[in-house]
């Protein structure tokens, strides 16, 4: 077998097939099951609200009550099947999904700022983390990046496409 | 011929050249894919004429197949999954000096492929949308059951995933009005969601978004890829060409076949016609070591498999991938339903989009063959540069739709899940499936409960419906059957 698979988990981003990665997969999929059992009761319970049967046919709950049912069903079998295995022990070496998830709060930081700043300002500030503190470059070639990223949005969004990028409370 | 004389139209063409290029550069790009472009550029097609966008974003999802064959020849990187087997021989012949046949064998078996994949479409769509008019509510519950079956079955390791990930997609698609009785379901008391969840939204956060965090696990992206170079000859030899006939024809074949089939997509072609074609070759100990034909097969098959998948799309409104499940909601937020009646009511449309995709192939071709070292370049850009653009551009694009902030939020929110898919080996594609499809799929299902006054073995009375329902319980009991038996075999062996 030639090296493409490993080549692919490079490109994916996830180091797939490591000991620890299997732990955390194993973890994190019964986290997941109890999760959706959860959601599918909150379905289940929200579904029998609804009428089930009406005169006409089936009600507005008919449909999420079955899919509900399935998705209790389903991912209790996951945990089952997820407890069959032998236990992982806690799991150490987040690096990677610590960057993941420092850039998705960035990214809601963005987002809450968007009424406020508008969206020049909100993503210059989302890209310059980004570039600075994630992937560490020097000061200069983030501002960069930031700034010239506003403009070209600015330019090409407002300015060629008409298309309103959000306003904050400074109007732009 | 009137397909052309649309397609032939200097605006079109531009918007064809543009999607095909659009769609080489993505996939060349790592860490943004076909599907997470046409999320992030539906928005700004709104205010396009529905012909002229549908072929742009057409040309994204068959130029990307072009592009992807680039870094596995070159780094042994593929871009897609479908472009996994390229590297076994591509990546090979790029070692021992020939990158520039193997990048030329692929341009050529993706254009020879990619038009037979359009043949076929213009072929068989016809008579099948012709068949599919005497379908009516069970048949087409029964059809959408039969498509997520397939796509399910197919979309990763875990069925049971899967499964869970196509009953989140129909939890989304149910939220907002019941149009049947106006009851608001799942909207937590926001009256932003009493329209529903807009489909650009999940789209753009759990393939664009969800992709990008993925690939910001690691800091790598910040350095520049190795392009190798001496990429100027890129004519295959006379010799190659030879050696490569029949893989040229069984890609087209297999691919086109393929992706006919919901769920079955592009990776699983080029596997198999990679496989059957060692199979048939006088050389099969070479395979691996750097052969044309091993470029040639699953290339041709990745792209043939285009073609396949339109079929179901127009003339059926089934996706069967994701990237087609993006497409199919284009053509709804345009206001236009693919279905049987979709080659009788839209005509120019539908021609239009055949023809424009012989055009593109032509296209890719030239583009391809001696812009390669070009586009290769595209490899140097680095990722602190490109995930801020991605992130900027999916929060205008969803923003520009409905004007609304709580939909950002909403963008952040399936990001996450998309992260989340990602991470714990979730299959995205049944959750845009079971989104996209959600709502129809009740509308089918109540309606064919009216018509029978709430008696479900209407879904089962009717033949073809009976038919489709019947081999979409075999497609997911089929995993049972593979263990029962795998059980028998284990027994058999302990017992002797």
């Amino acid at each position: 077998m030639p090296p493409a698979a490993a080549a692919g988990s490079r490109r994916s981003g996830f180091a797939s097939g490591s000991k620890e990665e299997m732990r955390l997969l194993r973890n994190g999929e019964f986290v997941s099951g109890a999760v959706l059992a959860a959601l599918g009761v909150f379905i289940i319970m929200e579904a029998r609200e609804w009428e089930y049967l009406g005169p006409d046919g089936p009600g507005p709950g008919f449909f999420p009550l079955w899919y509900g049912i399935g998705m209790l069903v389903l991912s209790v079998m996951l945990m089952v099947i997820h407890a069959r295995q032998a236990p992982a022990p806690a799991s150490r070496g987040m690096a990677g999904t610590g960057r993941a998830l420092a850039t998705w709060a960035a990214l809601v930081v963005c987002v809450a700022l968007l009424k406020v700043l508008g969206f020049i300002v909100a993503f210059s500030l989302l890209a310059l983390f980004i570039v600075r503190f994630l992937y560490r470059q020097p000061f200069g070639k983030a501002l960069a990046v930031a700034v010239g990223g506003a403009v070209g949005f600015y330019l090409l969004f407002d300015v060629a496409l008409n298309v309103a990028l959000p306003a904050g409370m400074l109007g732009f | 011929m009137q397909g052309f004389a649309v397609a032939l139209t200097p605006y079109n063409l531009l918007w064809c050249f543009i999607g095909v290029f659009l769609g080489t550069v993505v996939g060349i790009l790592p860490g943004l894919g076909p599907a997470a472009t046409i999320a992030m550029l539906l928005p700004l097609t709104f205010q396009m004429n529905p012909t002229s966008a549908v072929i742009m974003l057409a040309g994204i999802y068959y130029g990307s197949k072009y592009g992807g064959s680039t870094t596995s020849i070159l780094l042994n990187v593929p871009g897609e999954s479908a472009s996994v087997v390229t590297c076994f021989d591509g990546y090979q012949m790029a070692r021992q000096g020939r990158a520039g046949a193997a990048l030329g064998i692929s341009a050529i078996a993706s254009f020879i492929a990619g038009t037979f994949g359009v043949v076929g479409l213009m072929l068989i769509a016809p008579p099948l949308a012709k068949f599919a008019l005497s379908f009516s509510s069970p048949e087409y519950f029964a059809l959408m059951c039969l498509g997520l079956a397939m796509v399910v079955l197919l979309a990763g390791e875990s069925m049971i995933k899967a499964l869970l990930a196509m009953l989140v997609g129909l939890w989304i698609a149910g939220m907002g009005t019941d149009l049947f009785t106006s009851t608001s379901r799942f909207t937590f008391g926001h009256s932003e969601l009493l329209d529903g969840v807009d489909f650009v939204v999940v789209a753009i956060g759990v393939f664009a978004l969800g992709e990008v965090l993925g690939n910001m696990e690691i800091r790598e992206g910040a350095q520049m890829l190795p392009v190798p170079k001496g990429l100027r000859n890129l004519l295959p030899t006379w010799q190659d060409l030879k050696d490569c006939r029949f893989a040229f024809l069984n890609g087209s074949v297999i691919g086109f076949l393929i992706g006919v089939l919901p769920g079955a997509g592009s990776t699983i072609a080029s596997f198999i016609s990679y496989g059957i074609e060692k199979a048939v070759s006088r050389r099969p100990e070479k395979f691996g070591t750097g052969v044309p034909e091993g470029v040639a097969a699953p290339e041709g098959a990745n792209n043939a498999e285009t073609g396949g998948a339109m079929v179901p799309l127009l003339t059926l409104g089934i996706p069967g991938s994701g990237t087609t499940a993006i497409l199919l909601a284009a053509f709804i937020l345009w206001g236009l339903r693919p279905g049987p009646l979709m080659i009788q009511d839209n005509p120019t449309l539908f021609w239009g989009l055949v023809a424009s995709m012989y055009v593109g192939n032509v296209m890719l071709l030239v583009l391809n063959l001696p812009l390669i070292p070009l586009f290769a370049q595209i490899l140097r850009l680095p990722a602190y540069m490109l995930y801020p653009f991605i992130f900027g551009i999916s929060i205008v694009g969803v923003y520009s739709v409905s004007g609304s902030i709580f939909d950002t939020w909403m963008l952040a929110l399936f990001g996450l899940l998309g992260y989340a898919m990602r991470r714990l080996e979730y299959p995205s594609a049944p959750l845009i499936l079971g989104f996209v499809l959600g709502d129809s799929m009740e509308r089918a299902l109540r309606q064919s409960l009216m018509m029978s006054q709430g008696d479900p073995t209407i879904l089962v009375a009717r033949p073809m419906s009976a038919t489709m329902l019947f081999l979409a319980v075999l497609i997911l009991l089929a995993p049972l059957f593979r263990k029962a038996n795998a059980w028998r075999v284990k027994a058999i062996v302990e017992g002797s």
